[in-house]
């Protein structure tokens, strides 16, 4: 690890002058922390803002959901309203990590972790996120567990986040904060595809801080659930995984958000999934036929070609598993 | 608290340990008994400064902070190389070897503490962030001679073997009881999967942190 210098921001103000002049946040530090000691990340100064008031979970006048920024993993998968109103981000936050990892970790940082791609981790690897222009190691290399949607030739690396994949189907806004002041982004805007500046993965501008994630207000009654498939059954990243969330009313779907994880290069919303299921009364055959769309536009690499199959029967399952059957 | 990088802090090679710079005192009685036990004041010997955090500190060679925290009871007062991590200061300046270094990258659970009642990573914490947290460690649950009970769990069930994860098992079980995510050897199961044992002890693990919570 190399030295750096540290200061605890005391209040918001501190934090934005200090993020301004190149200082790096840390919340939780799971990753940056881990990440600092590879010395893949090597911030000159961490900023501490876990003293900032951003650690409140509450509902929106329009009658959606706001998750403050620091509010913990664990913290939020067992808010009495998140487990209420959105089981989907409940099961993804409890799906991920270990219970210790959850104790320290927040929700901001949570859709601020780096990618688990192995040559990213390994400073003495080509990667392209790390080191634009070095090339990608893992376009060659043992890629089992690497994206197969949102791809491009300069990387193939993984959004890691289960809530993110939840936050997406859910289309979230993310709040930011930042020395020019606050605005909002969509869930879909603020986390890029890799394109060919895979080191760009976010929208955020220099010194802007996500002060909460916001889920709209959604119809009721919502049914809503994760599925994450893994090589183990627990403590373990997604091979795949599903977020479906539906709105049935008069034997009719309404509404559907429906997102992957664990094979896009961000939080993968499947919108030709919603399309085939909105309009249409839930069976078996739906659940099937539309869950053939999850994997369009696929681009597998030598070792996960087996992610196209699974990614379909893990969407197909979910949606049978919030949708019920005959 | 802040702090700034010394213009003189050179940057460690690649995967070079935060505690490097300033060896613990054990490595430090070691280094100097083994040349003649003569103390060699600001000495360097094959790149590692033998100062002691403070000096090093004071000498401005590694940009470090001042912080105060209660561990097992008791107040300390440090000044760590910022780098330092939770379970570093605790193994190498507090010398309580008690919480173990398995992976230093969260992945295993053996570094196990409660950090204001909250079971979390200590590998994982930096220390110069934990002004005025109380820490527990395994030292810290026994009362005395009387063992916690999930120690006493742990005996009872033979829950080890080679004994390195135990004491991140039990902080962590001790987590998992408080927290209430006990209700059934599935969900004990779950709720402790960032504790890996290498002896494949689970299942009197399970056991044991079952009995605890039953007897709560």
């Amino acid at each position: 690890m190399y030295p750096f210098s540290f200061t605890k921001a005391a209040n918001t103000r501190e934090a934005l002058n200090a993020g301004r002049s190149g200082g790096r946040y840390i919340a939780g530090g799971t990753t940056l922390v881990d990440l600092m000691r590879e010395t893949v990340e090597r911030p000159e100064t961490l900023v501490d803002i876990s003293d900032l008031p951003l650690r409140e979970v509450s509902v929106t006048e329009r009658g959606g959901l706001r998750v403050g920024a620091l509010v913990s993993m664990a913290d939020a998968a067992a808010h009495p309203k998140v487990r209420a109103l959105y089981p989907v981000i409940s099961q993804a936050l409890e799906l991920s990590a270990s219970a210790q990892l959850r104790n320290m970790a927040t929700i901001g940082g949570n859709i601020m972790q780096r990618t688990r791609c192995t040559y990213f981790r390994d400073v003495s690897a080509d990667c392209n996120k790390r080191e634009p222009g070095s090339g990608c190691a893992a376009l060659k290399g043992f890629n089992r567990t690497h994206a197969i949607l949102g791809s491009s030739d300069d990387c193939v690396a993984t959004h890691p986040s289960d809530a993110a994949v939840a936050f997406a189907a859910l289309e979230a806004s993310v709040h930011l904060l930042g020395p020019d002041g606050e605005r909002s982004v969509t869930f879909a805007d603020l986390l890029l595809k890799p394109g060919d500046t895979p080191n760009r993965e976010h929208a955020l501008r220099q010194g802007e801080l996500i002060t909460a994630v916001e889920i709209p207000s959604l119809p009721r009654p919502l049914k809503s659930g994760y599925l994450k498939v893994r090589d183990r059954q627990s403590y373990e990243f997604a091979l795949t995984s599903a977020a479906v969330a539906l709105h049935v009313r008069g034997g009719v779907i309404r509404e559907a958000k429906v997102a992957a994880g664990g094979v896009g290069t961000v939080p993968w919303k499947l919108s030709a999934v919603e399309q085939a299921l909105t309009g249409e009364r839930p069976s078996d055959h739906l659940w099937a036929e539309a869950a053939r769309h999850a994997a369009d536009g696929a681009r597998p690499l030598q070792h996960n070609r087996f992610k196209v199959e699974l990614l379909t029967r893990t969407v197909e399952r979910q949606l049978r598993t919030v949708g019920g059957t005959k | 608290m802040s702090t700034e990088v010394p213009e003189s802090a050179v940057p460690p090679p690649a995967g070079a340990d935060e505690s490097s710079p300033a060896p613990s005192r054990r490595t430090f009685i070691a280094t100097t008994t083994a040349v003649g036990g003569a103390v060699v004041a600001g000495g360097v010997i094959g790149g590692t400064s033998l100062l002691g955090q403070e000096e090093a500190s004071a000498a401005g060679t590694v940009p470090s902070s001042r912080v105060s925290l209660t561990v097992n009871g008791a107040r300390r007062t440090v000044t760590v190389d910022n780098r330092t991590s939770l379970l570093d200061l605790l193994r190498e300046h507090f010398e309580l070897t008690g919480s173990k270094k398995g992976c230093n990258a969260g992945a295993c659970g053996a570094c196990t503490v409660l950090v204001d009642g909250q079971r979390v990573n200590s590998c994982l914490t930096l220390a110069v962030r934990l002004e005025g947290v109380e820490v527990t460690t395994i030292e810290g649950l026994a009362d005395g001679d009387q063992l916690h009970p999930l120690q006493q769990a742990f005996v009872d069930h033979d829950a080890f073997q080679c004994g390195y994860c135990t004491p991140g098992q039990i902080m962590s079980g001790v987590g998992c009881i408080k927290e209430g995510h006990t209700g059934s050897p599935q969900e004990i199961r779950e709720w402790m999967s960032g504790n890996i044992c290498r002896c494949g002890c689970y299942v009197k693990i399970v056991r044991a942190v079952e009995q605890t919570a039953r007897g709560k």
